[in-house]
């Protein structure tokens, strides 16, 4: 079994000799059951796995971005292994947004060679990171986020978002307690560690809105029963963040407007009450804590930042240099064979 | 299902896919060997090897017909390792998964629905866990989690305080 040139051997075992594809991959969901649920929008169930797929794949991408420039092995292995988990989530569902849109789309042609305006994850995922801690604040929300998701899909009217959901959600909880564990190491570390992540949790700020907001597609499909319940969702996470934030001791303003525009859209008063109380329980006198609430609650009527949404196509320009590095190579030769 | 349950794992290699629960069924149609199987991880690189692999197994054993299926549902769980496949992992120096999850003691059901899962819907675990599983060098039960992150996206990295060397475990999923 000698070659000249190892790169020989990767086709040795079938026919498909594409770099910039995987080789030999077979289709990820073969074998998988692939029938269409009843009475469901074909074009808004694809957007809505191309929303999820392409959240796990932009995600991953500045995951993978973190190889090699990690602070210790043992978090450079853990980061690639949170990329490799979203990366296997986001072929999944690319996959299945193209045999339900029925267009000969496959998670490699979604991947390469759609243009920045056709992907529709949330602009939170392609953000880049200042440093480490900047970057296990945002895996903490993101992965709170994603989490809560897709507990909720796995009763997802579509059989394989609900299967993707299932695995999902147990490889998301490991990701979602690796960053809060950080998240509370650094933010009790020294001066210096806790004010990275202070302002790595203010670098979110114009962002987190956009993930309770349900665009059209993701209410058509809520009402169809295939999507999550963002409101829901938004409560679940808002719980979380706090349990993190009363942990170590940070306001919740500091994740600024986003914070509040998270916590007072769409008449969350009643649970922030009793999430407030719950606080002020635990942690005995709250008074500063409660002073600290309403300003953020009145910090929301002051609009929130930025303006177009990823899941309608509209990215920060961060996105634009990630399409770069993972595209132009399949662009510039296409069907290019070892 | 001897043949398929008998081919061995391409990371773990003294483990069988019988032993880690991969292989769901084995069934004819016709001439038609269907082998089910179930990925462990989304992202799990080795089960296009595994595919492979059953693939030339059985062809070796005399079947030309085989189709290998992959199901989603009901998911892969750590607990699905049979007690050999325990064993051998720990004669391999591998830590077994600690515990089983909740799933296993709850029938399979028919269709499938939403099902809670202890550690998913579980509290958010904010300290690492301070004692790791028994070293399966020296059997001590005075071991510390190194990173939740192996060197596969199932293991994670242990370190024992009593022989101080590193080991690996299989996590619960």
């Amino acid at each position: 079994m000698g070659f000249d040139n190892v790169y020989e051997s990767i086709g040795e075992d079938n026919d498909d000799r594409h770099w910039a594809f995987g080789t030999g991959f077979s289709e990820t969901l073969s074998g998988v059951e692939q029938s269409l649920p009843i009475g469901i929008d074909v074009n808004d169930l694809a957007a809505y796995c191309l929303m999820l797929g392409d959240d796990a794949l932009v995600m991953s991408h500045r995951l993978q971005e973190w190889v090699a420039r990690a602070p210790e092995l043992e978090e450079e292995t853990a980061l690639a292994n949170i990329a490799l988990d979203l990366l296997g989530q986001a072929r999944l569902l690319l996959t299945r947004a193209g045999v339900v849109a029925g267009s000969g789309m496959t998670e490699d042609t979604y991947a390469f060679f759609r243009d920045e305006n056709e992907f529709l994850n949330v602009r939170l995922a392609e953000l880049t990171d200042a440093d480490f801690g900047a970057l296990m604040a945002r895996l903490f929300v993101f992965s709170s986020w994603r989490l809560a998701i897709l507990k909720r899909l796995r009763a997802s009217k579509d059989q394989v978002v609900a299967a993707v959901a299932s695995k999902g959600a147990k490889e998301i909880t490991y990701h979602r307690d690796y960053a809060a564990q950080w998240v509370v190491r650094l933010a009790d570390g020294t001066d210096e560690s806790r004010s990275r992540i202070v302002a790595g949790l203010c670098a979110l700020s114009p962002f987190i809105s956009e993930l309770f907001t349900a665009s059209a597609v993701e209410q058509r499909m809520l009402y169809a029963g295939v999507a999550a319940d963002l409101a829901d969702v938004r409560t679940e996470v808002v719980g979380v963040l706090l349990e993190v934030f009363s942990e170590v001791e940070l306001e919740p303003q500091v994740l600024g407007a986003g914070y509040c525009a998270l916590s007072a859209r769409g008449g969350l008063g009643g649970e922030l009450d009793s999430i407030r109380s719950q606080m002020m329980g635990e942690h005995g006198s709250g008074s500063g804590r409660e002073g600290i609430l309403m300003g953020a609650i009145a910090l929301a009527e002051m609009g929130e930042h930025g303006s177009g949404s990823g899941r309608e196509g509209i990215h920060t320009k961060a996105m634009v240099e990630l399409l770069g590095d993972l595209q132009s190579l399949a662009r510039s030769y296409p069907g290019a064979t070892w | 299902m001897e043949v398929a349950a008998g081919v061995a794992d391409p990371e773990l290699p003294m483990l069988n896919l019988g032993d880690l629960g991969i292989v769901r069924e084995v069934s004819c149609i016709g001439s038609q060997v269907v082998v089910t199987i179930t990925p462990t991880y989304s992202g799990c690189p080795a089960m296009q090897e595994i595919s492979e692999d059953l693939l030339d197994a059985l062809v070796e054993a005399g079947f030309s017909d085989v189709v290998v299926r992959s199901v989603l549902e009901p998911a892969w769980t750590s607990s699905w390792i049979t007690e050999e496949g325990r064993r051998k992992l720990v004669d391999g120096g591998i830590a077994p998964p600690q515990s089983h999850s909740r799933i296993e003691d709850e029938p399979v059901p028919l269709r499938a629905t939403a099902r809670s899962n202890s550690y998913v819907d579980g509290p958010l675990r904010l300290r690492r866990s301070q004692y790791g599983p028994p070293c399966p060098l020296c059997g001590s039960t005075a071991t510390e989690l190194l990173s939740p992150f192996g060197s596969t996206a199932c293991k994670a990295l242990y370190r024992c305080q009593e022989c101080m060397e590193p080991f690996e475990g299989i996590k619960e999923i």
